[in-house]
Order: structure tokens, then sequence, then C-alpha cells
């Protein structure tokens, strides 16, 4: 196999291609030139992944060694041979810098401490550095910063997800957004988003990171509105983009703050890892560092309180939500934390402290998103919220210290997620394109590929067994429960409900629109095979990756050691990454979880398909209404967003500025103006005809020649003005000069 | 080649716009095409000579000034004719060596009443002249006359090609930046006058050089240096322009023609940063470490405020006037830390917001000769009138937030980072706080630039210009003009070296003078 992890930069550049090819000709050529060119360029991407990651699971079977290992390190630090003086550079900054002091081994002694460092918590494998390639991208104060690739079994991953998923919503979306006006601009912005993502991914530093970051946002911006006719889309797609604004005010400072922290010296994520576990890091720093990053993951990942534009941009074609909302767009800010997670580790001092912000929003974010998915009528909203809520588990994972676990349920909630959205999209194509679940049902006879699929994807999301999510949710419960030294109950507790809720919430939605009576007025039909295929891949995807993650011991079933826990050992990092503790399957725990999720299952097929229960609730009990009303509401943050600090600080506050700038400034400059025409007014009877007339009447004579373009100005003034000034300039000179 | 450069170079490049005027002058104004060509051949010709000189430096050398010519000028005051280019003018340089044959392809078939073509573009050419003379001067009499050139042709241009309020406009511009020229010779005279003598031709002299002057000005007083720098910092921060002194801004750019403005947006207001960076602070570090926490605050009032007006506005070209007092607070900001990051930033935010401004601008200008209006609430729906326009309008919109991977971010990023460690002795903690607002007045520049582009942009037409016939997309003039800002905006976003390699060795060296003398 060739190698090309090297020239991986080749993956995004090739989406880029495709981007500008289809932008220039795509209307040239047509709607089937254009999404064939997207398609070509994503499954060529895709296939390059796979190599990639081939070349990558070679790499961990056959470690480097010796010289190539070091030169492995120098790489990935950053520190290419002409940089080495970096080092010595950053020394004496990090001295001189009000005695912080950074680590300061040489790559040698770098290296061998994390190999003993792998050995030590994992015992098993050796220290993979990852494969970095970089080039110079902008030099200041005689600093070399560059800009490269960063492949790692997480990269690896990513890569391989990103491309499958892109490549079934291009391949759908030739039939879903057939006919559409704007087929080769979604294209185009397709392309550029699949490139953008990519770009992320592969990020050797933060910086570039920061760029991905806001590229993805704009195509995100694009493709929400991409029906921008109506106010509806494009107030969706300026609320996504500002929302992620406010987040990304924390990003850029926390990459800012990190990047001072670990020596002002370079972005790159190694070595701010590196920096973070040395032992002689400044934690304080790397505290607030971490808030400030985590401010850009809330919005990014939809965290809670900067969850509220994730729903709203389901006004976006539904390819685009699977693929950007749910898949992989979403889960940037979660792959931020896995990235940085020296970091995080550290700042937060995840495993030893008490004060777990990451993990708490984490698990509030997963119970207030799954409420909110009882309420919505809107299957896509429904599925959006699901959304929040497991990235709430995914950032909760991280937050506890299970990091496997989290990466692990970002990989597996990509499939599943896709292939709930995609089916309702389907859905949605055959019922005249709404998504209101009251004008659905018993669609699973009329669509029985498109029941089948999301049925599947119904239960992986629900965690039972033996389905992709099971594996994935359960890691992350035990991570909660023993994963650190001290465990997380609360976190353990939220995701206990979560499991509940989720189940409960998406049998809701299963039941509403796949079983009863149609109560729609178009005649569902099943969708054709570009849409029904892409769904049969997916959901077969939430069948088996679970497995990829099979735990070392099951029920006390044991398998090889050759076939358990691939993922971690194959994606979990072993180079500059924090010594955590790896959660053994818990027997228990998986019981409980699973006997939750059946009962959320159960209760929604009783009350929503049996009709039993305590239907109208809501108009008996008052508390009950209230909550409703409350959820309906979405806790009033939209109000609070939308009315009280967008509708203020362009309502009042920006009149108010105005008003001051056009009366309050700009009055004391006219009425000095006004003021100084009418003391001309003066001068110019008494010392301007006798004094400075010459003055005036030879720069009057000097501009004779201009000032016939002039002729309708009044010129004499402007010259006076002029004398005047300079006459008094000329005055506070000689002030300045004899008297200061 | 090189010899003829090294001493005729820079001054062929300075006054052959003028030649060119004064060959337009000869011939009567009927002749309007023959004034087209030799106007622009006369500006693509000043390009040409540019990138001469830019193909021949020396990178490697960029932190000291070359192509040094030193002639004597007005021997009595000893004031020189010294100029000469290094890493920190070279950027502006080629800034305004593209700008002005682009504005005079955009204006080809679009004089702004009452046309006369021959008068708008010998003002042009002057403008020409007096940018790239003021970005070239090295010495303070030299550059305050070229500073000046620049404000006569400005003057007309926005007093008789404006738009109705065209009087009060012009003389406000007028008077205001007169107002900050008059406190900026007082500073230069006092400098001179204060500062140490050197010897020319064995007489002790005091000097204008600029070159000298950091060394020479050591021995001002502390107090005298302060009042000073406060003299420039009026002169200068009323062109940047800098809060309060804003106002002048607003009513210059909604009045003036079309290349008025945008030669007003891309170079004119850099005189102000370019005087910062060049004059006040290298020669009196030590009064500018006093002011640079004032500064600071301003820019990032400036930054804020600006925005905040920006959200007020109903008027499409007002808006981005506003905008601009948002964006050069960046600038400012990067200038008031004293650092590296900070300059470099600031020279990257001016050519940035030279190129981006300038280009909405340029589509502002369009847009109401389609739609004769620039009222917000009656636009809509330009995504669909004129396709490729309201394209580029999101792109330049896109760039104009600070988009990182075009060249807007790579002016605000850095400058954000910089206020993080200020230079010098500046007090780390007040600055961290300018950084957190000015990061927030990121957010403010989205919402203002998204929330214009959903009125203008995107929405169907109005009723009114639902059938209009004279809402034709990008001609050929408009892409001639706008492609190379387009698709320099893009470069230098993933590029940025091209701008920062350059300017790297003359900012170190700049700051390491302010180090050296002011710490």
């Amino acid at each position: 196999m060739f190698n090309m992890i090297d020239k991986v930069w080749i993956i995004p550049a090739l989406m880029a291609a495709s981007f500008l090819i289809i932008l220039f000709f795509g209307k040239r050529w047509g709607t089937r030139a254009t999404a064939g060119i997207g398609i070509a360029s994503v499954s060529i991407c895709l296939i390059l992944s796979v190599v990639v990651a081939g070349n990558w699971i070679n790499r961990v079977n056959n470690p480097p060694t010796g010289a190539a290992l070091a030169a492995d390190i120098v790489q990935a630090n950053g520190l290419t041979p002409q940089t080495g003086k970096t080092i010595g550079e950053e020394v004496n900054a990090a001295t001189k810098d009000s005695g912080e002091t950074v680590a300061t081994d040489s790559h040698g002694e770098s290296g061998e401490s994390h190999a003993s460092e792998a050995e030590a918590h994992g015992g098993e494998h050796e220290s993979v550095p990852p494969v970095v390639r970089t080039v110079t991208w902008f030099q200041i104060g005689g600093l070399q910063f560059e800009m490269g690739t960063l492949v790692d079994g997480l990269a690896a991953m990513m890569l391989i997800t990103v491309c499958i998923i892109s490549l079934l919503v291009h391949i759908y979306s030739t039939e879903y957004l057939h006919g559409d006006v704007r087929f080769t601009h979604y294209y185009a912005f397709l392309s550029l988003f699949t490139a953008s993502m990519l770009f992320y991914v592969l990020s050797s530093n933060t910086l570039q990171m920061l760029m991905g970051w806001e590229l993805v946002g704009v195509c995100s911006f694009g493709l929400i509105g991409h029906w921008w006719e109506e106010k509806k889309n494009t107030d969706a797609a300026l609320k996504a983009f500002l929302t992620n604004r406010v987040g990304d005010i924390g990003l850029i400072l926390g990459v800012i703050i990190t990047f001072f922290a670990a020596g002002g010296s370079s972005f790159n994520v190694l070595h701010l890892n590196e920096y973070a576990l040395s032992g002689n890091a400044n934690t304080t720093l790397l505290l607030v560092g971490a808030l400030c990053l985590f401010g850009g993951v809330t919005s990014k990942s939809g965290q809670f309180p900067l969850h509220t534009w994730l729903p709203d941009a389901m006004a976006g074609p539904t390819p685009v939500s699977a693929l950007i909302h749910a898949a992989t767009m979403v889960v940037a800010g979660v792959y931020l934390i896995a990235r940085l997670y020296g970091v995080f580790f550290s700042g937060l001092a995840i495993g030893s402290s008490t004060f777990h912000y990451v993990a708490f929003i984490g698990g509030f974010t997963t119970i207030i998103g799954g409420l909110l998915a009882f309420v919505q009528t809107d299957l896509k909203k429904v599925l959006a919220y699901s959304t929040i809520s497991q990235l709430g588990y995914m950032v909760m994972a991280l937050g506890v210290g299970a990091w496997t676990a989290g990466v692990f349920h970002l990989f597996t909630h990509a499939f599943f997620k896709a292939c709930l959205f995609l089916g309702a999209g389907s859905v949605s194509h055959a019922c005249h394109h709404t998504f209101d679940m009251r004008e659905m049902g018993g669609l699973r006879k009329k669509m029985p590929v498109t029941h089948a699929t999301f049925l599947i994807a119904t239960l992986a999301l629900a965690g039972i067994f033996p389905l992709a999510g099971f594996w994935s949710k359960d890691e992350i419960l035990a991570g909660a429960a023993n994963g650190q030294e001290n465990a997380y109950t609360i976190m353990l507790i939220f995701g206990l409900i979560t499991a509940f809720l989720t189940a409960a919430y998406m049998g809701r939605a299963y039941w509403m629109t796949f079983w009863g009576k149609y109560r729609g007025h178009a005649h569902p039909h099943e969708s054709p095979k570009v849409i029904t295929v892409p769904l049969v891949i997916l959901a077969a995807c939430a069948v088996v990756l679970g497995f990829t993650n099979f735990p070392k011991s099951f029920f006390g079933f044991k398998l090889p050691g050759s076939v358990t826990t691939r993922f971690e050992h194959f994606v979990e990092p072993t180079f500059a990454f924090p010594p955590i503790q790896h959660a053994a399957f818990t027997p228990w725990l998986a019981i409980a979880s699973t006997i939750l999720a059946a009962g959320g299952l159960f209760i929604a097929y009783q009350y929503y398909e049996k009709n039993r229960g305590p239907h109208g609730l809501t108009s008996r009990s008052k508390i009950a209404h209230a909550g409703y009303t409350f959820l309906e509401n979405k806790y009033y943050l939209d109000n609070l967003y939308t009315g009280v600090i967008a509708g203020g600080t362009t309502g009042p506050i920006a009149r108010a500025a105005n008003w001051f700038n056009q009366n309050i400034i700009d009055g004391v400059v006219n009425g000095i103006g006004n003021g100084a025409r009418k003391v001309a007014g003066v001068v110019y009877v008494f010392a301007d005809q006798i004094i400075i007339d010459g003055a005036v009447n030879g720069s009057g004579q000097g501009s004779e020649g201009a000032g016939q373009l002039l002729r309708k100005i009044q010129t004499g003034k402007v010259q006076q003005y002029a004398s005047i000034l300079f006459a008094g300039a000329v005055v506070l000179a000689g002030v300045l000069v004899f008297v200061v | 080649m090189k010899d003829f450069l090294n001493s005729w170079g820079i001054s062929l490049m300075v006054f052959l716009p003028l030649v060119g005027a004064l060959a337009m002058l000869v011939v009567p104004k009927a002749k309007e095409q023959f004034h087209k060509v030799v106007a622009l051949a006369a500006s693509l010709v000043v390009g040409f000579i540019g990138i001469l000189l830019m193909t021949n430096f020396d990178y490697d050398a960029s932190g000291s000034l070359q192509y040094v010519v030193d002639k004597a000028w007005i021997p009595i005051i000893n004031s020189r004719y010294i100029v000469g280019i290094d890493g920190i003018s070279l950027p502006m340089i080629a800034l305004t060596l593209l700008i002005v044959p682009l504005c005079i392809i955009y204006s080809w078939n679009r004089f702004p009443e009452p046309k006369n073509p021959k008068a708008f573009l010998i003002l042009i050419l002057i403008l020409e002249t007096g940018m790239l003379g003021s970005f070239v001067a090295q010495d303070l009499i030299l550059f305050f006359v070229f500073f000046e050139v620049v404000l006569l042709p400005m003057y007309f241009m926005i007093g008789v090609w404006g738009g109705e309020k065209r009087q009060y406009a012009s003389l406000k511009f007028f008077l205001y930046t007169l107002f900050g020229s008059a406190l900026m010779i007082v500073a230069f005279l006092a400098l001179y006058f204060l500062s140490d003598k050197v010897s020319v031709d064995g007489q002790m002299m005091h000097s204008f050089d600029v070159r000298l002057l950091p060394e020479l000005a050591t021995g001002i007083s502390t107090g005298a240096a302060l009042w000073i720098f406060g003299g420039m910092f009026i002169g200068f921060g009323i062109k940047v322009p800098m809060f309060p002194f804003h106002t002048w801004l607003p009513d210059a750019h909604t009045q003036a023609p079309t290349v008025g403005s945008v030669i007003l947006a891309a170079v004119l207001l850099k005189l102000g940063t370019y005087g910062f960076i060049r004059i006040a602070i290298p020669i009196l570090p030590g009064a500018a470490e006093k002011w640079a926490p004032f500064i600071g605050l301003l820019a990032v009032i400036g930054i804020i405020y600006g925005a905040l007006c920006c959200l007020a506005q109903t008027d499409m070209k007002r808006l981005i006037a506003f905008s601009s007092v948002s964006h050069m607070g960046f600038v400012m900001l990067g200038i008031a830390t004293l650092t590296t990051f900070g300059f470099q930033a600031a020279i990257f935010g001016m050519v940035a917001h030279g190129l981006i401004t300038g280009m909405l601008f340029f589509v502002a200008g369009s847009t109401k000769d389609r739609y004769h209006t620039l009222d917000i609430s009656r636009l809509g729906g330009m995504l669909k009138s004129m396709p490729h326009m309201g394209w580029i309008l999101g792109f330049s919109v896109m760039a104009s937030l600070g988009l990182p991977g075009l060249a807007g971010f790579w002016g605000e990023f850095p400058a954000i980072l910089a206020a993080y460690e200020p230079g010098l002795g500046l007090n780390v903690a007040f600055f961290r706080v300018l950084m957190v607002i000015a990061a927030i007045g990121t957010v403010l520049s989205a919402a203002y630039l998204l929330w214009m582009y959903q009125r203008v942009g995107f929405g169907v037409p109005s009723k009114e210009f639902e059938e209009d016939p004279h809402l034709h997309d990008v001609t050929f003039s408009e892409w001639l003009a706008w492609t190379p800002i387009l698709i320099l905006i893009v470069v230098l976003g993933f590029v940025p070296n091209i701008i920062f390699k350059v300017t790297d060795g003359a900012v170190s060296r700049t700051i390491a003078i302010v180090n050296g003398l002011g710490g």
C-alpha cells in the first residue's frame, strides 16, 4: 500500500478543487456534471482516506523506533531542524515572562517520557507519534509559524467518517434536490464544506483549526439559507452564524491564551498538549484557556446555553442537516476537546478536581435537549434536539475523562443520526415536503425500506443491544461511573436519565410517523433507490460499527485481544496524551441502561400507539401545563437572546449610539465650525484686510486655476480658514518650542 | 537597471502621475477618450515602475530603506528630499499602485455628474502622487507636503462630483483634516527645534530626517515629548479616523463619488496609521508608551462604537463608512500594543481593509447606479436580480467580518493576540481587557454586515425593482476592476506571508528602536 499519510493534504485540496470547478463551470455543464464532479471527488477522497487509515494502522502495528522515531517527534512538535533554535528562544521568552516556565526537555527526553507514560497507563502499546508535515505559513517577529497536516488515529477516523457521510449525502441529494433552483450552488457548498471539514480535522495547529472552524461555519450559513427567498430561512442562517460568533469569542481568546501559556512561539496542538502535560504548566492559565476554548465548543457543538441555533438550522435542506448539523460540523467542538485533550485535562484537572465544568455542561445539555425533543411536532426538530442531547453525551464523556468513549460515540452517532435525518428526508420527500408528524402516520407499509432503516437507527440511538449506540453509550456511562479516581455521580445520573429520555422521544417520533393511520393529504410511496441505498448503508453501519470497540470482557465472555477494543487501540493517542483510565465493561450499568431504554420505548408505545396513559394532562394539571409551556418556549432562551440581547443591541443601544454620534460628537464639530466662521467674520473685518491680506490674495491667485472647478462652491471661505489655521499653527509651534 | 532604479526609480514613480496630469491639462476636455487613455496609461506605467522596484527589492534586508535618494531641498532649514522604501512602506505602495488604475478602469464609462473626465482623472493622478509621496518620504517637511497634496484633490472630488450634501461634506472633510494637519506641523516644528543638531557640511543644524530623528529626539524632555506626540496623535488620528475624531468620515464617504470613496477608504485613511508607525512612535517611543493605553482605549471604543452606529444605519454606503471606524479600531489597537505582532497586524489590516472596504464601496457604488438609492429597506433580492453582484457582495461581507481564510482575518486576529502581551511597560491587565472587548467587537461586525446582507442580498426584490431594466448584472469594466481585488483577498487570506514576510524585518527593526530607546 502506498504511503498517503505524508501527502494527506491532497484530500482537502481535492475537495477545494471540486468546489472551484463547480463554482465556475457548474452552471455551464449542467446538473448531472455538477453532481458527478462532487460525487467523484468525494469518492476519491474516501478511497484515499481509507489508505491513510491503513497507513496509520500499519504504523501502530509497526511503530517507528530509534532515529525514525526521533525525527517524527521533532516533526510532530513543530520543531524542524532550522527552528531548533526556537526552543532556545522559547525558553528565554518563558523565563523572561513573569517566571512562568515551559517544558524545556529536549526532543529525545520528551520522546522517552512519553514512551514511559504510555507504558504506565496502557502497558500494551508503545508511543506512536502522529505524522505531522508542515510548511511555513507566516513569519512574525522572526518566528516561523507553520501550517500542516497531522495524522493520527483520531484524524484518520474523522477522515473516513466525514468522507462516507459526505459521499452518501452527495448521492442522496441528486434526488432530494432534483429540480432545485440552486442545484449547482448547493453542490458547490457541499464540496466547500467537505473541504473545510477535512482541512479542520487535519489541522496541525490551533490557528488552522480556527480557520477550518469558521469556514465550515460559513458553509453552514450558506446552506441553512439555501432557500434565501424566505425570511424565515435567512433568519435561521443569521442566527446560526451569529450564535457561533459569540462562541468564537471564546475560541479566539482560548487560542491566544493557550498560545501564550505554552511560550508564545507556536500554535502546534502537540506542542500545546505537551506543555499542558509537562508538570510545570501554569494551570491557572490553562484553566482560563480551556474555559475560553469551551466557549467555542458551546456554540459549535450546541451545548447549553448556546444550543438555540441548531434547531433553527433545520431550515436548510435535509441532507445538509444530516451531514453538517448532525454528523460532522457540530462535532467539531467535540473534536476540539479531543484534539487538545492535554490542555483540557490539565486545565480542568479532570479526575482530580471537583470543578466539573465541561462534564456538567455536557450532562446538563443531554437532559435539556432530550426534554425539548418531546414537545416538537416537527420530525427534524426532534432529531435536532436529539443531536444536542447526544452531543452533550460526548462532551460529558470527555469531561469525565472517558476520552475513547466520547470519541467512539461521536463515531457511531454520526452514522445512525445521519441515517435518521436522511430517513426523515425520505419521509418528507414522499409527503409533500412536510416534516410535521401530525400529518404523517402509518408510513411503515408504504415505505418499507425507509421504515426498516429508521427503526434500526432509532434502536441504535436508543442504545438497544447489540446496535452501535448500545456500545458507545455504555462506555460513556461506565466512564462516568468509574473512569477516574473520583466517580462522577451526577454525570452518571444525567446519563441514565437521558438514556430513558432518548428512547422515549425516539419512540414517540417513530410511532407517530410510521404507525397508526396516515393523517396527511399526500400519496406517500417509497423513495427511489438513490435515496434508499444510502439509508441501507447507514443502517448497516449502525448495526456493525459498535463491534469495533468490543469490550475485553463482556459478561464474562472473552474474545482474543486482537479483536477487542480495536477502536481504542488505533484511535486513542499515545503521544502527548494524558494518562487516562479505561473503565471496564460494567454489567450492572449495561443492564440498567438497557432496561431504562426499553422502558422508554415501551412507555412511548403505550402512550402514542396504544393511546394509554394520562392524555390531556396538560389541560388538567396546572403544573404540567406550566411545564409544557416552559418547554414549548424552549426555556425562554430565544426570547432572551433574540428579544432582549439582540433586539436591545440593534434597537435602542445602536440608535442611542447613532444619536450620540449625530448630535453630541458631530454637534461639537459643527459648533466649532460655526463658531470659527463667526470669529472668522470678525477677523476678516479687523485683521485680515490689513494684516494678512497679502497672504490670502497670494494663495487665492495661486489656486485660481483649480478654482475653475469650484465655481459652485464657496472657495473663499476655505482659504480663509486655512490661513487662520496656519497662523494659529505657527503661534502654537512657538508656544511649544519656547514655553514647554 | 539597478543603478537607474536606485537613483531615479522612486522619484519617477511618484512624479509620473503629475506628468500625465500635465499632459492632460493642455488638451481640451472634449477629447474624453484621450484623457481616459492617458490617465490609465500613466497609472499603469507608474504601476510598472512600482513592480520593477518591488522585484528588485532586497527582501532579505526589508528592514532597511532601499532606493534611498538624499538630496538637499530647502537648505536654509535643512529640509531634504529624502525618499526610500522599506518593508513597511512597500505594501502600502503596492496597494496604492493597484487601487488607482482599478479606479480609472471602473470609472471608464460612468463618470458621475457633472462628468468632465479630464478634471476628474487629473485629480486622481494628483492624488496618486500625493499618496505615493507620503509613503516614500523620509523627511518630515516632505512628508507633510505630500500629505497635504492629497487633501485638495479629494476635497474637489467630493465637492464637485459628490452627492446632494457634497458642499457640507467636502468642507467638513477639508477643514477637519486641515485642523489635524495644523497640529501635526506644529508638532513637527517643535520636534525640529527641540531635537539635537546634526552636522551638515560642517555646520550644526536641526534636522527633519525621519531616519535620524529617533536618535536626535532622545534629549527632548518628557513633558515636551508628550505634547509633541499629542499633536501628531491628533493629526494622524483624525486621518485614521479615530473615535471621537471620526465624524467627517461618514459624511465624506456618503457624499463622495464611488471612486472617491474607494480611494479614501483604501489609501487615504492609511496615511494616518502609517504616520503612527513610521513617524510618531519610533521618534518618540517614550511618549508613545504614555499615550498607548489611551490610544488603545480609543481604538477599542471605536471598534464597538463604530459597530453600534453601523447597526443603526439605513443607508448602505453610510453603514460601510461607519464600518471603517470599527475596522480601523483594530489597526490602532495593534499599533497601541507596541509589539511586532501588533504592528504586523496593523500593516496587514491596513492592506486588507483597503482591499475589502474598497471592494464594498465599489459594490455600493454600482448598486447606487442601478437602484438609484442605497436605502437598505428598499433594496432586497440582489441575489435574484443580479446574482453575480449578490455573490460578490456576500463575499466582501464575509471578508469584511474577518473570516479566517480571507484577508480581513490577518488584520484582526494578530491585533487581538498582541493585546494579550503588550510591549514596553504597558499595563498588561488593562490591555487584556481591551483584548476581550475587541474580540466582542468581532461579533458585532458580523451582526451588522450580515444584517445588511440579509436585507440587500437575500429575499425577493420589492415591487419597485421587480421589473427594473436598470438592474443588469456585473459589467465588463466592473469585472476588470474587481477581479484583482477579489483574488487578492483570497490569496492574502491563505498565504499571509506575502505581506508578513515583507514587513517583518522593518517592523522588528522599528520595535527594536522603540524598545531600545523607550524601555
